[in-house]
């Protein structure tokens, strides 16, 4: 698995000593995990790299404390699997990008809080920033900082936890991080309407999250996408998703209570815990619009974040203007996008900020496009002029994946 | 009072020009807003930390973001102090002033500015008190989950600084875990919007460090924060236990068996004694320590929930198991614990400490405190939330003993050093201030405070905001040998001032 010119530390020592050579000689490195998100952000322009998968491996975890620690390299796999054996999980469910990347390799759990890459649980249970409890890492100069911890609170300083989480490895080399897992549910179930359109269906979504029933998913499938979830298990006019999880008896309750107030908006029917799996996970990895394999020109994709109630709207507009495929996730507030060709960033940018604002992020595009484009949201000024202080900060020579989140930074 | 903890020495030069300082900052204010005599700001002196006390220069009380962007600039520019401040109850001395500062307090932008449910968010202005937005939204079917202790009276605004928590955290995360966006005023007032309505924001994750960062990145003036739909009901329930081992093995298991209650409390003997003789909630006086265990949602899931953790209690020995069987008993089971801080405050003199571990040494910490409080020859009562290890030892002292104040401080930093020793942090949700500053070396190597201090740098290079807080004194002016000092003068922050 080594690749030449890619040194691969297996003690958080061995990073600081790469990372402060590279500093001294001012020569920017890529950092790896499993390599699985290296398609996302700004092409690096760098002859080397620093790949942290020999840092691997749990570090501490009993179930009973809800608290995990793990080498930033560890395959996220090896994590999931721990976690179930104790009936536990990840509460903000990561999304894995091969599918819609096209990619190989293995996600790591630095690379997932690295992206901040958060699922559709997300919606009720928070980021992944929400559950990362504390960081090692290896800063710009080749300092090992730690921040955080492995308690629930904590307000000892300032929170460099969460900086780092999203931060795309341009802050420093996750070594090591510590984080919340919860429960797994005993079971869940899918509350599915059929046949609303995209704005009924924000209006349904909205609804459901406003009751008491604590609905931990809320998705919407326009015809367009639907037939491409779960094998086709919900295809037949487009589909609403909501789902429950818990204690048995629990769902059992809520289930009826929500099913009862969504019989007023249209067709409802019930998926069980197995089928509900199985339309999260392809709804969680954006199964709609995978396809993609290395090499092979494929269509723009971008992710949206705005209120949930403008979701609907933003694509609706979209439309008028441009060939777009669309789905949403986090009660309409997530909205994966595929564009027929270009990915037309302008227009896209201008109807967020028009609808009360939020951000893109072009996940997918080819290199070239990827150079050209703005890939994460441009800031407003001040914002950006702050951003570059916080990177000078960590990386005063911006050697830790110069350019990945954009020109500054 | 006790001198334990050192404060900056005043700057004489802005002491000095005082009366112009005075002049300048009316002009920029509408009458009202700003205060001067001393016998008003005495009331500024302090915050809910009330060992340690300094009369500010001046304090502002500004209706609008513009007017506190307008003295922020002002101060920057005169390189004046600033002491951002809420409801002043941080128990950690965050919103204690300095005499050569100005406080900016919020409490007059305290409007709730919209609420709309079907993105369930909430934008008020910082001076909004926090039971404020759940009872705005309460008949409505919603509520802001956060629930400090002092929630009648601490602001959105101080909460943020702070990163509050509260007894129902465990279900529902804390501040930074409810929080969308900001707009805050920076060092140079100029003035920024962070996040808004979207679940997440753009580039770094700027909420995140801003909350809980004490007052020392900029002022915020407004945010937006999540509101949850309130659950159909809520059942606490009261277990009494022969030790505190027995309390803190229950906990253990009742987490470790895939239940997350919204709340677990734990009180100790002398805790259960303080609030039984203020609250007469009903508290049994046979056991060692007790947990308030509650559970949401409808009767059915409460009844399911309950019947598995009250057979997790049996096989801990239980004593006492009191279910709550009416909305007055509910209220009344929490109504003792509410009162614990009060009703400590009757009885003596007290700090309370805000240390976390983790879950498993939970019942290692109890018994070290017990130590170090025997050591010094004190008293403690321990109330605190159990579910994530939050502790609140409260120290009983006599504020008119000299030494015995000393004392009361020497064990507290004891008993926050063990916390860090057990794997734990000094501050759970009170914040450092200047209650823990001198104790971040103890959680902290060099480099990780050098590493904070420079990021504060990026966003106020003067170190003008809450500038005696968080971070120890001596770290910030290089005088140190060999230590990594962060120049915040030579920051590159500075070319952009």
């Amino acid at each position: 698995m080594s690749e030449p010119g890619i040194q691969y530390p297996e003690t958080d020592d061995e990073v600081a000593r790469i990372v402060s050579e590279a500093c001294a000689n001012r020569r920017p490195i890529e950092i790896r995990g499993g390599g699985t998100k290296r398609g996302y952000g700004r092409p690096l322009q760098v002859a080397s790299a620093l790949s942290v998968e020999k840092l691997s491996g749990i570090t501490n975890y009993d179930p009973s404390e809800l608290v995990m620690a793990a080498r930033a390299g560890t395959p996220l796999e090896e994590i999931e699997a721990a976690l179930a054996l104790n009936k536990q999980m990840l509460t903000f469910e990561p999304m894995d990008h091969r599918p819609l990347l096209g990619a190989s390799g293995v996600p790591t759990i630095g690379g997932v809080f690295a992206g901040n890459i958060s699922g559709p649980r997300r919606i009720s249970a928070g980021a992944a920033r929400d559950s990362l409890l504390g960081v090692r890492f290896v800063n710009g100069s080749g300092e090992i900082i730690k921040s955080g911890g492995r308690v629930m609170k904590n307000v000892t300083g300032l929170d460099l936890v969460k900086l780092m989480a999203g931060s795309w490895g341009t802050l420093g080399v996750l070594c090591e991080v510590i984080f919340k897992v919860l429960p797994r549910p005993e079971t869940m179930a899918t509350i599915v309407v059929k046949g609303l359109n995209d704005a009924q269906a924000a209006e349904a979504m909205a609804a459901a999250m406003g009751m008491s029933v604590e609905v931990s998913g809320a998705a919407h499938l326009p015809e367009s996408v639907v037939h491409k979830i779960a094998d086709g298990a919900l295809k037949g006019g487009p589909a609403t998703v909501l789902r429950l999880e818990g204690l048995e008896p629990s769902v059992a309750v809520r289930r009826e209570r929500l099913v009862e107030e969504m019989h007023r908006r249209g067709e409802v029917s019930v998926l069980d815990a197995d089928a509900t799996t199985s339309v999260w996970r392809d709804i969680r990895d954006v199964k709609p619009f995978a396809g993609a394999s290395a090499g092979v020109s494929v269509k723009p994709v971008w992710r949206v974040s705005v209120a949930p109630s403008a979701g609907h709207q933003l694509v609706a507009a979209l439309r008028l203007k441009t060939g777009v495929d669309a789905f949403f996730d986090w009660q309409g507030g997530l909205v994966w996008l595929q564009m027929e060709a270009d990915p037309e960033a302008d227009l896209v940018r201008k109807y967020i900020k028009a609808l009360g604002g939020g951000h893109a992020t072009l996940v997918r595009a080819d290199a070239a496009t990827r150079a050209a484009v703005p890939v994460f949201e441009p800031q407003p000024a001040a914002l950006e002029a702050l951003t570059k202080r916080i990177k000078e900060q960590f990386d005063p020579r911006a050697i830790l994946n110069p350019g990945r989140m954009s020109s500054a930074v | 009072m006790t001198d334990l903890i050192a404060f900056l020495e005043p700057s004489r030069s802005v002491i000095d020009r005082r009366p112009t300082i005075i002049a300048d900052l009316a002009e920029l204010l509408p009458e009202g807003c700003l205060i001067t005599e001393e016998r008003e700001l005495v009331p500024f002196d302090t915050d809910a930390f009330v060992s340690y006390r300094r009369m500010p220069l001046a304090v502002v009380l500004p209706e609008t973001t513009a007017q506190v962007a307008a003295v922020m600039k002002y101060c920057n520019d005169n390189a004046i102090p600033v002491i951002p401040r809420g409801a002043g109850t941080s128990l950690s001395g965050g919103a204690i002033p300095q005499e050569d500062a100005v406080v900016i307090g919020v409490s007059k932008m305290n409007q709730i500015v919209e609420v709309d449910y079907p993105n369930r968010t909430a934008v008020v202005q910082a001076g909004v008190t926090n039971i404020s937005i759940s009872q705005s939204v309460d008949a409505d079917g919603f509520f802001y989950a956060p629930d400090p202790s002092s929630q009648l009276a601490c602001t959105i605004g101080g909460n943020i600084g702070m990163n509050s928590g509260g007894a129902h955290c465990l279900k529902y995360g804390v501040t930074t875990n409810n929080l969308l966006g900001v707009k805050m005023v920076m060092f140079d007032g100029s003035i920024v919007e962070i996040g808004g309505k979207a679940l997440d924001s753009a580039g770094y994750d700027l909420l995140g460090l801003i909350c809980g960062s004490e007052g020392q990145l900029g002022i915020v003036t407004e945010a937006t924060v999540r509101l949850l739909a309130k659950p159909e009901g809520a059942r606490p329930v009261l277990f009494g236990f022969e030790s505190s081992v027995a309390a803190g093995a229950c906990v253990t298991e009742i987490i470790g068996s895939g239940i997350i209650p919204v709340a677990i409390e734990f009180m100790d003997k002398p805790a259960i004694e303080i609030c039984e003789a203020f609250a007469q909630a009903g508290y049994p006086m046979d056991v060692e320590a007790l947990l308030i265990v509650e559970v949401e949602g409808s009767d059915a899931e409460m009844d399911a929930m309950l019947a598995r953790i009250i057979e997790i209690a049996r096989k801990h020995a239980v004593k006492t198991i009191k279910e709550s069987q009416s909305a007055t008993e509910a209220a009344l089971i929490w109504k003792g614990r509410k009162s614990a801080f009060g009703a400590t405050g009757r009885i003596a003199d007290y700090i309370c400490m805000d240390g976390t571990v983790p879950l498993g040494q939970l019942s290692h910490v109890l018994e070290k405190t017990s130590e170090i409080i025997d050591h010094y020859g004190l008293r403690v009562a321990n109330v605190f939330h159990a579910g994530d290890g939050n502790m609140h030892p409260l120290i009983l002292f006599d504020a008119n003993d000299p030494e015995e104040s000393m004392k009361a401080e020497m064990a507290g930093n004891d008993i926050l050093k063990l916390c860090v020793d057990a794997g734990g942090c000094l501050t759970g949700e009170h914040g450092v201030g200047i209650e823990k500053r001198d104790l971040m070396r103890h959680q902290y190597t060099d480099a990780d405070l050098a590493q904070q201090m420079r990021v504060r740098a990026a966003f106020d290079p003067q170190w003008i905001l809450n500038p005696s807080k968080v971070f120890p004194l001596e770290r910030r002016n290089g005088s140190q040998p060999g230590d990594p000092v962060p120049d915040a003068a030579a920051a590159p922050g500075k070319t952009a001032a």
